[in-house]
């Protein structure tokens, strides 16, 4: 293996004035399952590892008026294990409970997931039904971008190299509504999705009908997509089995999947369709709607 | 080779080490410290052989770099045993035969340890579910499953 720099800065200022000054490849290092594991294979080789976990803000997991703040570097199991996320922002929860083993779970979080940007990440669908934004330092400053434009192709992000993820901002999700992800893998556990699903439904609860639908593909694209076509079709309807149906069917035109060793191309189309369908129908039962 | 001194606590005992900033945490406590119960199995975090708990939660050691320990607390599965007696989980898993070859025994044992701190008394499939992240070729888990059960009170 490569020999490489760690260095721990204490605050974001040391890290900024850090990776401004490296000239090589320098990597943030949050829970490190995906990093260690690409260094440790050579598919990656930084000159530098940044550990991002001694950064205050890196580490923040609090509930505030403008929504829960997630430090880039707080953990899965800090996520499940904290009460205000596993009420109110339930979907995160479950998808934080669905990557890797509880091993995995204590080093591993939500920032990370999207950092390594990968196709098939499970955390990042959560966050897009969830309208979370992404908030990044760099020299000049903060900027936010949305989680879904966050990710630019398997393993890119608008990430510049001088610039870091400080932490996801989720905003409270509006009444009367209700999320849900599901992936699919050949195991109980323990493995990367073939494809995945998360839908994210608001009703009116006045006349029933959907106020807002948000749908997001895992694994069927180079990055995590919206089925866009899908959520209009839900748009100002009743979430009933044949609006579920229709989009379910309308999402796959969202999709773009590659066939490889986890599964074919059409069959990840199905699988788009029989997961958009089975997350819409956990939204309903959520909502207290019998289909 | 660049090295860093490190001030981590290994099982209960504060060390300073001068370690290659590029090893793991599995490898420092395998060839500097000598503490063998640890195992790699797959050296990407899917196997579990190498658990051990880092300020009391389980990890994959492999995936945990060594400098990233100073001034936290680890625990290996040589830091269970007591003047001389065993920990209840090796105990249990002693009695109800939880092993065959034995590679995967210490990742199984730290792995249950952390499960029962934070749950005394899981279900068959909460142990199922919180052991995922633990393979064994040998047992087929039942025996693994029954040491367990056997530490709960129901």
């Amino acid at each position: 293996m490569k020999t490489f720099d760690y260095a721990s800065p204490a605050t974001l200022q040391e890290a900024l004035g850090l990776l401004g000054r490296f000239t090589g490849d320098a990597r943030p290092l949050a829970g490190g399952t995906d990093l260690i594991a690409q260094i440790q294979e050579r598919r990656r080789e930084p000159d530098v590892v940044l550990d991002i976990k001694r950064i205050p803000e890196c580490m923040r997991l609090s509930l505030e008026k403008d929504g829960l703040h997630i430090g880039a570097a707080v953990t899965c199991s800090a996520l499940i294990a904290h009460p205000a996320v596993r009420e109110r922002f339930s979907i995160l929860a479950q998808v934080a409970s669905l990557i890797g083993s509880v091993q995995i779970q204590n080093r591993a979080g939500l920032g990370g997931n999207l950092c390594n940007a990968a196709p098939s990440a499970d955390g990042i669908p959560g966050l897009i039904c969830l309208n979370a934004q992404a908030v990044i330092a760099g020299p000049k400053g903060r900027r936010v971008v949305a989680v879904e434009e966050f990710c630019i192709g398997p393993g890119k992000t608008v990430l510049g190299r001088d610039e870091l993820l400080v932490e996801l901002l989720v905003p409270e999700p509006p009444a009367h509504s209700a999320g849900s992800y599901l992936r699919f893998i050949p195991r109980a556990e323990m493995d990367i999705a073939v494809a995945g699903a998360g839908s994210f439904v608001t009703l009116d609860p006045k006349s029933n009908r959907c106020k807002e639908a948000r749908i997001a593909l895992a694994a069927v694209a180079p990055t995590v997509v919206r089925a866009r076509a899908a959520e209009q079709s839900l748009t100002g309807q009743p979430l009933t089995t044949s609006a579920i149906e229709r989009a379910g069917d309308l999402a796959m035109q969202a999709a773009s999947p590659i066939s490889d060793v986890r599964g074919s191309k059409e069959y990840r189309l199905e699988l788009a369709r029989v997961l958009t369908r089975r997350t819409l129908a956990d939204c309903a039962k959520q909502l207290g709607i019998s289909l | 080779m660049t090295k860093k001194t490190i001030t981590p606590t290994i099982n209960g005992e504060p060390k300073e080490l001068l370690v290659d900033q590029r090893i793991t945490l599995l490898d420092m406590l395998r060839d500097e410290l000598h503490l063998t119960g640890a195992k790699e199995g797959c050296g990407n975090g899917n196997c579990g052989a190498c658990t051990v708990h880092l300020d009391g939660l389980s990890v994959d050691s492999c995936l945990v770099l060594a400098v990233e320990t100073t001034g936290r607390s680890v625990t290996t599965i040589e830091g269970l045993a007591k003047g001389g007696a065993l920990d209840p989980v090796q105990a249990a898993f002693l009695n109800n035969s939880g092993m065959q070859c034995g590679i995967c025994t210490p990742g199984f044992i730290m792995a249950t340890k952390a499960l029962l701190a934070k749950k005394p008394n899981p279900t068959e499939h909460e142990i199922r579910t919180s052991l995922a992240g633990n393979l064994c070729r040998c047992t087929g888990y039942d025996k693994i499953v029954r040491s367990v059960l056997a530490l709960t009170k129901d």
